[in-house]
């Protein structure tokens, strides 16, 4: 998913699998999943699909996804999906891993059957170690790219530096190669020319996972956004989703900030993406994009709330809602439209100061 | 002091509770009118385009009920039975509501969630009434009493019964006199599937009951599968669906499309557009159709339904499952 299947492949190729991942879904991925997934299904469920469906062509015999305990429909795709699969003459095995609360026999049951080279308990702590510094390291060079590409000289040069890194971080090993990849990276960042005196626009993003993170899903709107000038940050990244919703479960931050506006949990991301405005809003940002697959409820009714958080808070929010039907040049004209506003408005504010 | 309550979504399930509950509390409930294209249209213009129907219909409801009431009741419905929960839009609902920008009376939004302990209900029942200015003994009556009248309502919904709030269907005849129909063939049965705010809103549904009536069709709803004989059925195994109305309708289709094959000769599905639990479950049922080698119609209501082409669709079912009804051998 998104921009992390090396640290996925690392896992499950040390653990003695070859590994089919594509690295990004395609034109032909998005339509094979659009064709054979039901039509109000949400754009993560057809993707992942074609994914499926291409990755059982190349020879994959084990299909590995995640489950979950809703009220996100995404909790019931795995059955469905495969079903769905089975039924045009797949086979494979399918491997949910679920939540650890929830059923933990379960999960080691799952952890066995992946682990075909019966690797010890330490190596495969060592693993797990290896992948989440993977996560980290891939969250902090995409934090980089963010804040480089609205301010590079030279068009592209923050994105060549991010293959770059990306790629140096693939082959890695041990945890000292990837610390090392890691340093490596960021000084190839470092090194790309840049204008730091170039005003920028700040933006945050909020959203489903899914399609915050895959850019095949957003028509990759954070690179968009940042060639029109903008600097784009996510409220999510897998590492810290990791931190909050496996390791502890605790309420966060932005849950707390979304109390006034939308005082319960209603599954998905949607009170994250409420409480993520808000906080983008204190923290001055100068714009809100909102990403959802067409048909997700709850950024729906998040969708239904942010005006209020807007008004409230004067903070413009734009809101994408995401299908097969999605086109670039519209949603990059709406982009464009949005950019020009916020600039207005801060020329409009310091006008005032 | 009147309390308004909107004659959708949960009303077809639990209006008599809380009916029995607010006028034994001293208020007067007025429950908003029969869906009408005012309300259809009231609705969509205040809600958020990406919404599903039937939250649509509910906003119109709201606007219907706006100036006539004190409070408006629209509590926050999260859980009634297991740890299932009620679709996240219900769980928004009274945020979605209240920052809608609508000019509306004061809410009474009370948090109703089974996972909270089994007094759930007991507790949010008892904030309603203090909230209302009600006195101790006055509540715990109140309680009683509603609890009492649904009981007797659930069971006249597994006999068949029209929920509360529901337009009585004309009667059949009534139907093929005015109409001038022809004739139709011998009865069918078929299971009809779906959200009771859809099954039993005459306008949003374009008059589906009345027109089964009319060709003859015999239906049975989710309300009438006892919950003991929904506890065997588990599509989603080994979970199981999270929301409440579709866990109902999930298992409902598993138990006609299982052992309750017998007593339906085909399985009609009604989902709203938009409806996000509604597709899952609807593919679900449909790969169990084929598996189980039983008819299976979907039909999407939309906000601009057009009458002539789900009529279509119905009749040539209905046609369908009477000619396998006339070869298939006993």
């Amino acid at each position: 998913m998104g921009p992390y299947s090396p640290a996925f492949r690392h896992l499950f190729s040390r653990l003695g699998w070859e590994v089919v991942v594509p690295d990004r879904p395609t034109q032909d991925t998005l339509s094979l999943g659009f064709k054979n997934a039901p039509e109000f299904f949400c754009v993560p469920f057809k993707i992942t699909l074609g994914t499926y469906i291409e990755a059982l062509e190349q020879g994959a015999e084990v299909l590995v996804t995640t489950g979950g305990v809703g009220p996100c429909r995404a909790g019931h795709y795995a059955q469905v999906q495969a079903d769905i699969l089975r039924r045009k003459g797949y086979a494979f095995d399918l491997v949910v891993l679920e939540p650890i609360a929830r059923d933990p026999l379960g999960l080691l049951r799952n952890v066995r059957r992946l682990n075909r080279n019966r690797a010890s308990i330490p190596r495969i702590v060592r693993l797990v170690r290896q992948v989440l510094k993977k996560i980290a390291a891939i969250d902090q060079f995409g934090a980089e790219l963010r804040r480089l590409r609205p301010r590079e000289l030279r068009r592209g040069s923050a994105e060549a530096a991010y293959d770059g890194a990306i790629k140096t971080l693939d082959a890695a090993e041990t945890l000292e190669d990837i610390e090392a990849a890691r340093r490596r990276g960021l000084e190839a960042f470092q090194a790309v020319a840049r204008d730091p005196e170039r005003p920028v626009l700040r933006i945050g993003l909020v959203g489903e996972i899914y399609v915050v993170l895959e850019p095949a899903s957003n028509l990759d709107i954070e690179k968009m956004l940042g060639e029109m000038g903008a600097e784009v940050q996510p409220s999510i990244t897998l590492s810290g989703w990791t931190a909050e919703n496996v390791v502890t479960e605790v309420g966060n931050r932005a849950k707390e900030a979304a109390g006034p506006y939308l005082g319960a949990a209603i599954g998905g991301h949607g009170q994250e993406s409420v409480g993520n405005a808000v906080l983008f809003a204190k923290r001055g940002f100068d714009g809100l994009v909102q990403l959802a697959p067409f048909t997700c409820i709850p950024e729906i009714v998040a969708r239904g709330i942010l005006p209020a958080v807007s008004r409230d808070l004067d903070l413009p929010v734009l809101s994408f809602f995401l299908d097969e039907q999605t086109g670039e040049a519209g949603v990059r004209t709406r982009c464009e439209a949005f950019v020009d506003m916020l600039w207005q408005r801060r020329r409009g504010k310091e006008g005032v100061a | 002091m009147r309390i308004g309550i909107p004659r959708t979504l949960w009303y077809f399930t639990y209006a008599p509770f809380w009916r029995t509950f607010f006028t034994g509390l001293g208020a007067e409930v007025v429950a908003s009118r029969l869906t009408t294209r005012k309300t259809l249209d009231a609705g969509v213009t205040a809600c958020v385009s990406e919404a599903c129907l039937p939250i649509k219909l509910y906003f119109g409801h709201l606007i219907d009920l706006a100036d006539r009431v004190d409070y408006l009741f629209v509590p926050r419905l999260m859980s009634v039975q297991g740890n299932r929960v009620f679709c996240p839009k219900f769980l928004g609902l009274p945020d979605l509501v209240r920052h809608s920008g609508l000019k509306l009376p004061p809410l009474l939004d009370v948090a109703i969630d089974r996972r909270t302990g089994p007094l759930f209900l007991w507790r949010s029942c008892w904030w309603l009434g203090r909230r209302l200015g009600a006195r101790g003994r006055a509540i715990v009556r109140a309680f009683f009493s509603a609890s009492r009248t649904q009981r007797k309502y659930w069971a006249r919904l597994t006999g068949g019964g029209l929920p509360e709030g529901a337009k009585p269907p004309t009667r059949p005849d009534a139907h093929r006199a005015a109409g001038g129909a022809p004739p139709v063939g011998p009865p069918v049965r078929i299971a009809l599937l779906g959200y009771p705010y859809l099954i039993f809103d005459e306008y949003a549904n374009l008059g589906l009951l009345d027109k089964l009536r009319s060709l003859n069709v015999d239906y049975r709803t989710i309300e009438t599968v006892p919950e003991r004989v929904l506890r065997r059925q588990n599509p989603f195994f080994p979970k199981r669906p999270f929301w409440r109305y579709s866990d109902l309708v999930a298992r409902s289709g598993y138990h006609f499309l299982g052992p309750g094959r017998a007593e339906v000769d085909g399985v009609v599905h009604v989902t709203a557009f938009a409806c996000g639990p509604d597709a899952l479950v609807d593919k679900v049922l449909e790969l169990e159709g084929e598996r189980k080698r039983c008819p299976y119609l979907n039909i999407t209501l939309d906000e601009q339904s057009g009458e002539a082409g789900y009529i279509t669709r119905l009749e040539a079912f209905v046609d369908m499952l009477r000619r396998r009804v006339a070869t298939t051998p006993d």
